[in-house]
């Protein structure tokens, strides 16, 4: 037990691959034990992740660190630790491992047993991305989750699956070998894969190579985010890959592009992130208003879904970009948000699938009637996917929206403007598809897939969709229990960053009064701009 | 009592919560007990806060509970403030809420999702309240879209049928898109308080000066009654409205007429300081008031839905509240919010009430989709035969509750001197004159408008003959559930005046020194009334009122013996009446000119851009060059030794040409 008492994170990472090599090492008529076996394994180390890390003094850091080999003469630690910045991603990630597994428990047929061995290999692959702190250990594992989602999606996905497997595997592997270029050279500079000392080293270099660098980072996260114009994989995995696949997809893989920036290429990067601040808020504009557009006009609920995630991850980048903390840190709860309204709405529409074998919104109608209860969960998802207040959707997008708006660059005004038009646009497409999947006359045809419906959600189903609905509200009515722990590491950054003072506006105050104007908006250095940046940001 | 006050929203809460969960097993009895017992006990603890807060020496009552959304400079606690202004409003949403909670109970007696109605009932209260008594402006957009959501659902009630599912959808996207002028509104407004929380705004407000021109103030109030747009059905946002009569008649009543649709007015009420700093936004506001107040007003002319009537004249109303605030009277408009929660509350459950009695002797066999024509009078497809004027006739004699109670809403409404409408409607056309007399001139048309379609309902439902006998010999008295709200919302009609009797007849007007602390902050000095006369507002008032009710009687003798005049003078201007009998075609319009476009755009992205341009020219292609570039150096392979040897050579040639040269 000492071991574990000094390798906490080693364990949380490595112990669902261990089970995983376990799980494939036995033979295949075994399947629902090894299920039982991965699921049973799976929510231990959710358990295991809440009492070690949320125990351990209320979000202090945690941190293993040891020299592990040397790279071409550089050294490479073995270097994994959680703070404030990843948390509740691995968490969250810890968390929607099981809750998936259970929610599409009898959705697969074939070769069961493999599937969950894939499942665990793939959380090692999260976890030890989300832990490590070391360049070349993080590069390691952003590539080894590939592998796993490969297989989920070409061996148990749609008709199309091997066509969606390559895209994904291929477009993500082509950002990463930039990055991977980018990294090596960094690393010759600095002598180590240190993201400390990798930075100090870049901020020595020319400008011009500071921006090279960064694009390099930026675009390997942006396809995962993704990004538009980097988002076609996206809608193409989700809809080849099985409810799992796509599930940990939304949840966490997505994630690892925000959190990239967050981690790395802004604190490594900080003056070339500044100058191409417009541009990614520019790129997340278009993302939010092309990707609810597009997601508009989806007869396929789970590429209307799809095309979702590239609106709200937009919100994600432009809360980034405004280089706020309110911003960021609406940034960082959008990403969990979003981790838990869509993985939601990729499980419901699952469990719709396996009733009805089909996903096209033309072939439903009135579902209401015939599954009530589902019916109650898909809203309360929608209206959390559609940020209605006192849902968790509400505070990301609010704070992203404020924070983007305050931001100390001058676009950020007009910006956060446009982006406003997201909160509608997302509501058109969420809420008509649910008015025409469930509300309306009964879609009485015979091959309808109302017609095919003939259960309601049984125990398994209301289990998995119950924490969601409590986390649900429990983000939207006490975000600080997820965001607390972001603050402080957030603030930093931006400080060191040496992000632009906020702007705020300064009113006329009348005539015959003394010149009594309230601390936030005291008399500015330079016109527009609010005296102190710590002043207007830091004070809480 | 103070700790208990948190309990005044969230009660109706809990009510929904249990409604909503187990209320269908529980059974009607206890979804019946649950669903009133929240709301009553809201509404008594409402009493006792108001008159707290009466006690409290700056009559405010603060209640915070703790923080919210905190982060970086912004921090959104969960506080409620009861003054004047809210304390007000929160009788009114407890109050006329809980009346029409109980009249629901006969009303929907028969209806398989009664407990699905009840629960959205309290959920909707506990978000009126909330929208109510929200200390920040955020807490209020909590209850703003909040409001909006239950208004959804409850139009979308009848879900199974075609139309209601498309009312609740647009009536929330409508909705939506004012809202993101109230977003773009709050975020104005803390990039120039550094606030969110009203009492700090109001605060620093009152330090400004009003702004010269179009400055950030007036960007931000006029965002904000973007959103006032949205939910009060002005101009251009009113379309989903009408539609919005698809939800059970209770609801129409509770949402669609008294309480919801009134936040866009309360809301421009309680950040009144800051809209007076914004001239120009003033000058928005009378405006759109006052052209919604005469284009609704002209359209219910020609409606023969009762509902619809009603609803096109609550747009009509809300006008003339804006137009009120418009004209710096916060009092006034407010006054007439007042005034109209309990003669429209009263108007559409006399409705529902006459609709009720016409449904048992209706062939159809759904309170709001029967299609099946009725015996006699003319039908039209997309009237319900039950809310149809034109088959109604002669109720007086069968209804005689109903006919009472609606005598006394209606003489409100068209303001017949004496009653609270007249009172509330005299206060704000007297001070549109004030501002702009064009102003007052349409409200005077407008209320012109509203006697003689208010005396066409009334006198096509109560009066003359039954149109259709079969319906007729069916109908009978409602019960005592509903008759007992009616009642009830007469005498509220009757005494709601006692608040503000204009200064002009002897009265003091007092609901404008009682909302005062709320309206002006402490800061801002009376801001009208002192330019004009006593003998001006006797003058303007003989002019509204002689029009006013020499339009009603033009209504009555149209109408009292049956359609043959009304028909005949719609034959000399064929295109008039189609045009308002169509609603100026504006739905169509927008569904050929915008919603059509938005959706061509999403499929040209989709399939131009996401299909052909990124994944055919930016993925794809590659992908294929790559491939047919990979066949082609498999060619190259060979496997014969010969040929890598003379491409060993060839290469070593060119090597030594290049480094020898």
């Amino acid at each position: 037990m000492t071991w574990l008492n000094s390798h906490p994170l080693t364990f949380l990472v490595f112990a669902p691959a261990i089970l995983g090599f376990l799980i494939l090492a036995l033979p295949h008529a075994l399947g629902r034990l090894s299920r039982m076996l991965g699921f049973m394994g799976a929510l231990a180390f959710f358990v295991l992740s809440l009492a070690w890390l949320l125990g351990h003094g209320g979000g202090a850091d945690i941190s293993e660190r040891a020299p592990w080999f040397t790279l071409v003469g550089l050294p490479v630690d073995y270097a994994l630790g959680v703070d404030g910045l990843n948390l509740w991603l691995v968490i969250l990630t810890t968390f929607l491992v099981p809750l998936t597994m259970l929610g599409t428990w009898d959705s697969l047929k074939d070769r069961i047993g493999t599937f969950a061995a894939m499942f665990l290999l793939l959380e090692t692959g999260m976890l030890g991305a989300l832990m490590a702190q070391d360049l070349f250990f993080f590069y390691l594992f952003w590539e080894a989750m590939l592998i796993p989602m490969y297989f989920m999606i070409g061996v148990w996905g749609g008709d199309e699956r091997r066509y969606a497997a390559n895209k994904f595997f291929l477009f993500t592997l082509s950002g990463s070998l930039l990055w991977l270029v980018a990294l090596l050279y960094l690393a010759n500079k600095a002598g180590g894969f240190n993201p400390a000392i990798m930075g100090q080293a870049a901020s020595a270099l020319p400008f011009g190579v500071q921006c090279w660098l960064f694009i390099a980072f930026a675009v390997a996260f942006a396809i995962k985010v993704p990004l538009f114009p980097l988002h076609t994989w996206l809608p193409d995995a989700h809809v080849q890959a099985p409810t799992a696949g796509s599930v940990i997809l939304a949840g966490v893989l997505l994630k690892l592009g925000g959190y990239g920036f967050i981690r790395f290429a802004i604190p490594m990067f900080p003056q070339a992130a500044l100058h191409y601040a417009q541009p990614i808020a520019i790129l997340s504009v278009i993302a939010i208003i092309y990707g609810a557009l597009v997601a508009m006009v989806q007869r396929d609920i789970k590429k209307l879904v799809a095309y979702s995630s590239v609106s709200h991850m937009g919100f994600v980048m432009l809360g980034l970009a405004s280089f706020t903390v309110i911003g960021t840190q609406g940034a960082m709860l959008q990403m969990l948000n979003h981790g838990i309204s869509t993985g939601a709405l990729f499980l419901l529409v699952g469990m719709l699938y396996d009733r009805a074998h089909t996903r096209m919104i033309a072939d439903f109608g009135g579902v209401a009637v015939k599954m009530p209860v589902f019916t109650t969960f898909f809203l309360i998802v929608t209206l959390s996917s559609i940020g209605l207040p006192l849902t968790n959707g509400f505070v990301g997008e609010f704070w992203i929206l404020n924070g983007t708006f305050l931001s100390g660059f001058s676009w950020g005004r007009l910006y956060a403007s446009i982006a406003t038009s997201g909160v509608l646009l997302g509501a058109v497409y969420m809420l008509w598809m649910f008015k025409r999947v469930f509300w309306g006359p009964e879609n009485k045809d015979e091959d309808s897939g109302t017609h095919h419906l003939h259960t309601d959600l049984n125990a398994r189903e209301i289990a998995v969709m119950l924490p969601i609905v409590v986390l649900i509200i429990w983000m939207g009515v006490h975000p600080r229990t997820f965001v607390a722990v972001s603050e402080a590491p957030v603030t930093a950054l931006l400080k060191e960053a040496k992000a632009p003072a906020p702007r705020t506006f300064v009113l006329k105050p009348a005539v015959h009064e003394a010149p009594a104007v309230p601390a936030a908006q005291a008399p500015a250095p330079r016109e527009g701009h609010a005296a102190e940046p710590a002043a207007h940001e830091v004070h809480r | 009592m103070n700790k208990y006050y948190w309990l005044i929203p969230v009660l109706p809460l809990l009510g929904a919560v249990f409604n909503g969960l187990v209320g269908k097993r529980a059974g009607k009895g206890a979804v019946t007990i649950v669903g009133l017992g929240v709301v009553l006990g809201s509404l008594l603890l409402a009493i006792s806060a108001f008159f707290a807060m009466k006690g409290m020496p700056d009559h405010r009552l603060v209640l915070d509970y703790g923080e919210w959304m905190a982060t970086g400079a912004l921090s959104v606690p969960f506080g409620l403030v009861v003054d004047p202004l809210s304390g007000t409003m929160m009788l009114v949403v407890a109050g006329i809420g809980f009346l029409i909670h109980l009249y629901s109970v006969g009303y929907m007696h028969g209806d398989e999702g009664y407990a699905r109605f009840f629960s959205y009932m309290n959920l909707f209260v506990f978000f009126m309240l909330t929208l109510v008594l929200g200390s920040s402006l955020v807490l209020m957009f909590v209850g703003w879209e909040g409001v909006g959501l239950c208004s959804y659902l409850l139009i979308g009630y009848f879900f199974e049928t075609d139309f209601a599912p498309d009312a609740g959808l647009k009536a929330f996207l409508t909705n939506r898109l004012g809202d993101l002028g109230v977003v773009i509104g709050m975020m104005v407004l803390f990039a120039a308080f550094g606030t969110l929380t009203v009492s700090d705004i109001l605060t620093q407000a009152g330090h400004l000066a009003p702004e010269v021109g179009f400055g950030v103030l007036t960007f931000a109030t006029l965002m904000l009654f973007v959103g006032a747009t949205g939910k009060s059905a002005q101009l251009p946002l009113y379309l989903w409205l009408p539609d919005a009569m698809a939800g059970p008649t209770p609801v129409s009543a509770l949402i669609h007429a008294a309480t919801m649709v009134t936040s866009g007015i309360y809301m421009i009420c309680r950040l009144a300081p800051v809209f007076t700093l914004a001239p120009i936004t003033m000058d928005v506001v009378a405006w759109v008031g006052a052209a919604t107040a005469l284009f609704a007003a002209t359209i219910g002319l020609v409606q023969r839905d009762i509902k619809k009537v009603l609803a096109y004249s609550t747009v009509s109303q809300l006008g003339y509240m804006f137009l009120g605030l418009g004209a710096s009277g916060f009092a006034a408009g407010f006054f007439h919010v007042f005034t109209h929660a309990w003669f429209k509350a009263l108007l559409f459950l006399g409705a529902g009430s006459v609709i009720h009695a016409m449904h048992h002797g209706a062939p159809s066999a759904h309170a709001q989709h029967g299609q099946e024509d009725g015996a006699h009078a003319p039908s039209d497809p997309g009237v319900s035969p039950e809310q149809d004027l034109f088959k109604m006739g002669g109720l007086k004699a069968k209804m005689p509750i109903t006919f009472w109670t609606m005598l006394i809403a209606t003489l409100a409404i068209i303001g017949f001197p004496g009653t609270s409408g007249f009172a509330s409607k005299d206060e704000i056309l007297y001070l549109a004159y004030l501002k702009n007399p064009a102003l007052w001139a349409v409200g005077v048309v407008t209320a012109c408008f509203t006697a003689f379609y208010m005396l066409r309902l009334f006198t096509l439902a109560f009066l003359g003959k039954a149109r259709d006998p079969h319906a007729y010999d069916h109908a009978h008295e409602s019960p005592a559930t509903m008759t007992l709200p009616l009642a009830l919302l007469a005498v509220g009609t009757v005494l709601a005046v006692w608040l503000g009797w204009p200064k002009a007849f002897g009265g003091d007007f007092r609901i404008e020194a009682w909302l005062a602390p709320a309206t002006t902050f402490g800061q801002l000095h009376g801001a009208h009334g002192e330019h004009g006369s006593h003998q001006l507002a006797w003058a303007l008032a003989s002019v509204s009122t002689l029009l006013g009710l020499g339009s009603a009687a033009f209504g009555y003798f149209s109408y009292k013996d049956g359609l043959a005049v009304s028909a005949a003078r719609a034959a000399q201007f064929p295109f008039l009446h189609k045009l308002l009998l169509n609603k100026y075609y504006v739905d169509e319009g927008v569904e050929l000119y915008l919603l059509r476009p938005i959706r061509w755009c999403g499929n040209v992205l989709w399939k131009l851009f996401d299909v052909i341009i990124i994944d055919g020219v930016g993925v794809n292609l590659p992908g294929a060059l790559a491939r047919v570039s990979g066949d082609f150096t498999a060619l190259l392979q060979t496997g014969r030794v010969r040929n890598y040897a003379l491409s060993m050579a060839l290469g070593a040639a060119v090597l030594l040409y290049v480094f020898l040269k």
